[in-house]
């Protein structure tokens, strides 16, 4: 690097981070004798009544550490990492938005922390109406039927759609061999139609972006179970011509399934029950709020217009006339499960606490984000190139084209963006566009925000231009640098062994 | 830049004839696309490909590209010191960057691949179309 | 709306820069036809929400507020206060997945330490960032298991493993063409290892069996590792009693291949049985198989150590309809939790909660022997959790004595018709003994405690 490089560089750096820090595993804060536990002694007699064969020794190598080390290690490691609390993350198409806390405090009530899902029914009312109610909210929100809160995250709610429709389709003696999915789909829709046993067939987008009617007739014959669509799609654009494509799928007896991920773009403002959608997933941890903690927990409940009621998860949560709900076990055209008991409950309680909040008043959230994309597409146009120019909403999608004469790409523009105090967006996705630069800032971004963000870009396309090097060799302010992830694959380390 | 010698698939493999043994690689535009190699799976000696068939696959951090063997016959070598050291692939793809090697079922399949000048072409209009 | 940043000024200001006169502008794409508000009640405050969501909670017996003893494969284990506050820290709580490892190494070596924990109790080489609960690590296991058996078709199931995992198996391969074998339990409440040897073919992929099993049984892991390799297939160690891993012999060390199961019980709260944590641990020579995401150790381009995400063309986003999952989320915020809990406790408060279980769970089990009319009808050696027989059907007995603020078990006709009289009762470090007092003192006198507990939906 030259000079002036370093010399940049390194008053960027004096301004965030001292050098960066070293955190020792867990393992390596060990030592013989150090306690981080206290149990109550024993009040019953000591007793191990299990044959010496089949117990174990101790578990060399785990920790032996104390509880103030251990607050200091978590606390040290939670500060290298971004979070949405501190700065924008606008990656697209996973909704970043704010995480209300009253969601934790709520969530952490010993009526639902510490409750059991196997309690009597007759002591576990609140639970099985707070999952009752928030099942009604969504199929309101959605326009279907019914929902199962049953999928652990939205992966899981696809398979849970894709199984439904297949079921739905084998009672009528054929249930058929092809989904169709548009190129420029999340990796997950086509995963799931193969775990449901279906082969996929990727769909050309047209020059707009969206679906092409021809093509779409042209594939969609009796073989064909489904179509999965997001909507909007990935581009953040609207398949404006939803009610046509509904049409010709209906027409040859398939199904549309619709991939709710974007649906922070329109939640409160049209109905997907209203444009031939026949069954959608929500991701419970995108549109309702519920936190991403580093990558999980999510929910991922799935709607379903009433010919897919039959085939729902079991068990439905159900109200009999008397007010009291329970568990109905007696579906013999269910699907079966798809895990165990009733879902993510946990993920349930936010999302009642986030929807709750905002009542008749939701469509303010489609409003804010779709407000805040388009603000932030007119901010970067001309300086970014913009491969689809279709009207976009919640999320928008520029490329590295104008900058790769540079030799920048996509990823370094995502790299030199943490120097500015932001998380990239999403990198090289959908690959439709090569050097993507998907952006979704959400309704919970405020003006100041945007615009540093916008600041942000434009000052690295003009490093792009003037001093490309930093952008290359970038990150250069973060607690570590630029990772060796080929390093990575070509020797798994994945675990730390006792005695290295 | 793509040696005169080999024949070329759509899918960005080539084959270079030596008497009746075809040695089998991935040209120069496949590394760059995929990134630095990780991993290489590929088959056993004495496995049989028809042409088209997929014979492996070849892994980056970013992509996964299955293997398709531009010729038939069976499997006499397998390149493991590019199993051992993938990112011989990158660096030297027509060389030492070899996959496989196999000897030809028949010799007229060579006739329907695309010379270095018709894949260059070809190569520049997948470009074109991003 | 206090989540919404944005003033009617800042409103101007935008919609001018972007060259329209309303937000309603930029909906124009949405057909009229589809537009429709939805029919829900006004907003509620802050306040109205914690009401509302408290009066929700107020109606859940729960483990803090009943004698308690309910597992069948949701465990009421110490969480240590720290394990939970730290969840608090924003920059644990609203982090996305590390795909951006530079601004992610807390989450990376987090995972990178419950990744070890894991491999360090099931006694195997590698482990995965988690997945979300026992049921669905079952069924990656198995899949897992099919892909190394390519060709293969049948998977050998213990009919120990717990009923809903066995169900959201059968839900699975009912799509992909695979069949499931179930093989009884004896008598004794241990899979019978003749049948299950017996069951297992050259068709046959996997061979699963669960230990501590659903009825409590501990199984040696050992018969299934026999029955797998005799014919080639892979041996599948399910476990739904994580702590169990502290005094029971390592899957690992027994001949598994594949372990996998539910860590909810190593330091994440029941939440009624979501979120928890699943897990999956095998092999190294296996790791090019393992779904879901995964750590790996490097180092940064000036050399420091760094972790990142890795393997991830095996995963979704990349390898879309080959990828070895559909898998996209891990259970982040569990992992972490069970990293610092496990952390804490260690190689001896693990075993040392392992033991008091054990040894409550013998105790309660002695006392109720007593009881006349009572019975324990399995005279195998049990961990934590076991099978009593009572002298009437069991359902109605449980819902009369949660009146008495007793939840004392969960009953077996749930899942076994003919198992009327029976339920399973666990017991773990947080039953005192005045709790398991009142429990045996409850059953004595036919389902009645010696206090109603007021519950606001029983009369």
């Amino acid at each position: 690097m030259s000079v002036e490089i370093e010399e940049k560089a390194a008053a960027i750096r004096d301004r965030r981070h001292p050098e960066p820090r070293h955190e020792p595993l867990v393992f390596e804060l060990s030592g013989v004798g150090k306690v981080g536990y206290s149990l109550p002694p024993l009040d019953v007699p000591e007793t191990v009544a299990i044959a010496p064969a089949l117990l174990r020794a101790e578990i060399a190598g785990e920790t032996e550490i104390s509880e103030v080390e251990v607050a200091r290690h978590f606390t040290r490691l939670s500060k290298l990492n971004f979070s949405i609390d501190e700065a924008l993350y606008p990656l697209g198409s996973c909704t970043m938005k704010h995480n209300p806390r009253v969601n934790e405090e709520v969530a952490r009530l010993p009526g639902f922390a510490a409750a059991h899902p196997l309690a009597p029914e007759e002591v576990s009312q609140g639970a099985l109406e707070l999952a009752w109610r928030l099942e009604k909210i969504l199929a309101e929100l959605t326009g279907l039927a019914r929902v199962t809160l049953q999928p652990a995250a939205g992966a899981q709610g696809e398979l849970a759609g894709i199984l439904m429709v297949r079921a739905a389709l084998a009672k009528e003696g054929n249930p058929r061999t092809t989904v169709l999915i548009p190129d420029s789909a999340h990796g997950t829709n086509p995963a799931s139609a193969h775990f449901a046993g279906y082969k996929v067939r990727e769909l050309k987008s047209n020059a707009r972006g969206t679906l092409d009617l021809h093509v779409l007739e042209e594939a969609m014959t009796e073989n064909v179970a489904a179509l999965m669509l997001t909507v909007p799609n990935t581009l953040g654009i609207f398949e404006n011509q939803i009610l046509e494509i509904a049409r010709i799928v209906h027409a040859k007896g398939g199904y549309l399934y619709c991939d709710g991920a974007n649906f922070n773009s329109f939640v409160g403002i049209a109905k997907p029950g209203a444009m031939g959608i026949d069954v959608m997933h929500m991701n419970l941890h995108k549109t309702f709020s519920t936190p991403h903690g580093g990558g999980g927990p999510g929910a991922g409940p799935a709607a379903v217009a009433e010919r897919l009621v039959p085939f729902l998860p079991r068990p439905t949560i159900e109200r009999r006339a008397e007010g009291t709900f329970f568990l109905d076990h007696d579906r013999p055209e269910s699907i079966g499960r798809l895990r165990t008991f009733l879902g993510n409950f946990g993920m349930f309680v936010r999302a009642l606490a986030y929807i709750s909040s905002y009542g008749n008043r939701i469509g303010e959230v489609a409003r804010g984000a779709v407000l805040n994309a388009n603000y932030i597409r007119a901010g970067l146009a001309g300086v970014y190139h913009l491969k689809y120019d279709a009207p976009t909403m919640h999320e928008v999608v520029f490329s590295d084209k104008n900058q790769t004469a540079s030799g920048v790409h996509a990823m370094d523009i995502g790299k030199r963006l943490m120097d500015y105090g932001f998380h990239p967006p999403t990198i090289s996705f959908p690959l439709i566009v090569h050097g993507a630069l998907m952006i979704e800032p959400t309704e919970t971004e405020s003006k100041p925000g945007l615009d540093a963000f916008v600041a942000a870009m434009r000052e690295i396309a003009r490093e792009c231009e003037e001093e490309p090097q930093i952008v290359k060799t970038a990150p250069h302010t973060t607690p570590v640098r630029r990772v060796d992830e080929v390093g990575a694959a070509r020797n798994l380390v994945l675990r730390w062994k006792p005695g290295s | 830049m793509n040696p005169e010698d080999l024949h070329y698939t759509p899918s960005h493999e080539w084959v270079r004839i030596d008497g009746d043994v075809g040695a089998i690689g991935i040209t120069d535009y496949a590394q760059k696309e995929l990134g630095e190699i990780v991993y290489l799976e590929l088959p056993e000696v004495g496995h049989v490909f028809n042409a088209g068939d997929e014979f492996g696959t070849v892994e980056s951090v970013k992509a996964v590209s299955e293997l398709f063997t531009p010729v038939s016959g069976e499997v006499v070598e397998v390149n493991k010191g590019a199993v051992a050291e993938p990112g011989i692939v990158n660096d030297d793809p027509f060389g030492d960057g070899w996959l496989i090697k196999m000897t030809l079922t028949t010799d007229e399949e060579v006739g329907k691949l695309m010379t270095a000048e018709q894949y260059a072409s070809y190569v520049q209009q997948e470009e074109k179309e991003r | 709306m206090k989540f919404l940043p944005t003033s009617d000024a800042d409103r101007s200001e935008m919609l001018r820069a972007i060259g329209v006169s309303s937000v309603e502008d930029l909906f124009a794409s949405i057909p009229s036809e589809v537009r429709q508000p939805p029919n829900l009640p006004p907003p509620l405050s802050e306040i109205e929400v914690r009401r509302l969501l408290g009066s929700l909670a107020a109606r859940n017996a729960n483990a803090r507020e009943s004698a308690f003893f309910l597992g069948a494969g949701i465990y009421n284990h110490y969480v240590s206060a720290i394990a939970d506050q730290m969840l608090y820290r924003a920059e644990w709580l609203t982090s996305y997945t590390p795909y951006q490892p530079e601004v992610s190494q807390g989450t990376l070596q987090s995972i990178f330490e419950f990744q070890t924990h894991i491999c360090l109790l099931t006694g195997l080489d590698v482990a995965n960032a988690s997945l979300y609960e026992g049921a669905s690590a079952v069924v990656e296991a198995l899949l897992m298991a099919s892909r190394l058996c390519r060709g293969r078709t049948r998977a050998v199931l213990s009919a120990g493993i717990h009923p809903e995992y066995r169900e959201t198996v059968r839900t699975y391969f009912s799509s992909l063409g695979f069949t499931s074998v179930e093989v009884p339990v004896g008598m004794d409440g241990r899979t019978d290892e003749k049948a299950l040897a017996a069951a297992v073919d050259d068709d046959t992929f996997a061979v699963a069996i669960q230990s501590p099993n659903f009825y409590g049984v501990v199984e040696d892991w050992q018969i299934g590792s026999r029955a797998a390799h005799g014919k080639g297939a892979l041996s599948v160690a399910v476990v739904a009693e994580a702590v169990s891993m502290a005094l029971l012999a390592p899957p690992g060390d027994r001949g598994a291949d594949i372990a996998c199961g539910e860590a909810q019980s190593l330091g994440v709260p029941m939440h009624l049985g979501g979120p928890v944590l699943g897990f999956l641990a095998c092999r190294a020579e296996h790791e090019r198989q393992i779904p879901g995401r995964l750590v790996g150790q490097t180092r940064d381009a000036e050399g420091r150590r760094a972790f990142c995400l890795t393997l991830s063309t095996r995963e979704q986003h990349i390898r879309r309809e080959r990828a070895t999952s559909n898998i996209c989320t891990n259970q982040g915020l569990m992992a972490l939790t069970s990293n610092i809990h496990c952390s804490l406790l260690g190689k001896r408060g693990l075993r040392e909660v392992a033991l008091q279980s054990h040894a409550k769970a013998e105790h309660l089990k002695a006392e109720i022997a007593k009881i006349p009319g009572w019975r324990i009808p399995l005279s195998t050696p049990t961990f934590n959790e076991f099978v009593v027989e009572a002298p009437e059907p069991a359902a109605p007995l449980l819902s009369r004595l949660a009146r008495w603020g007793i939840l004392a078990g969960v009953p077996l006709s749930r899942w076994e018709p003919d198992s009327g009289n029976r339920f399973l009762v666990a017991a773990t470090e947080m039953n005192t003994r005045e709790e398991m007092d009142r429990l045996v003192g409850a059953l004595k006198a036919g389902g009645r405690g010696d206090h109603e507990v007021p519950h606001p939906d029983l009369s």
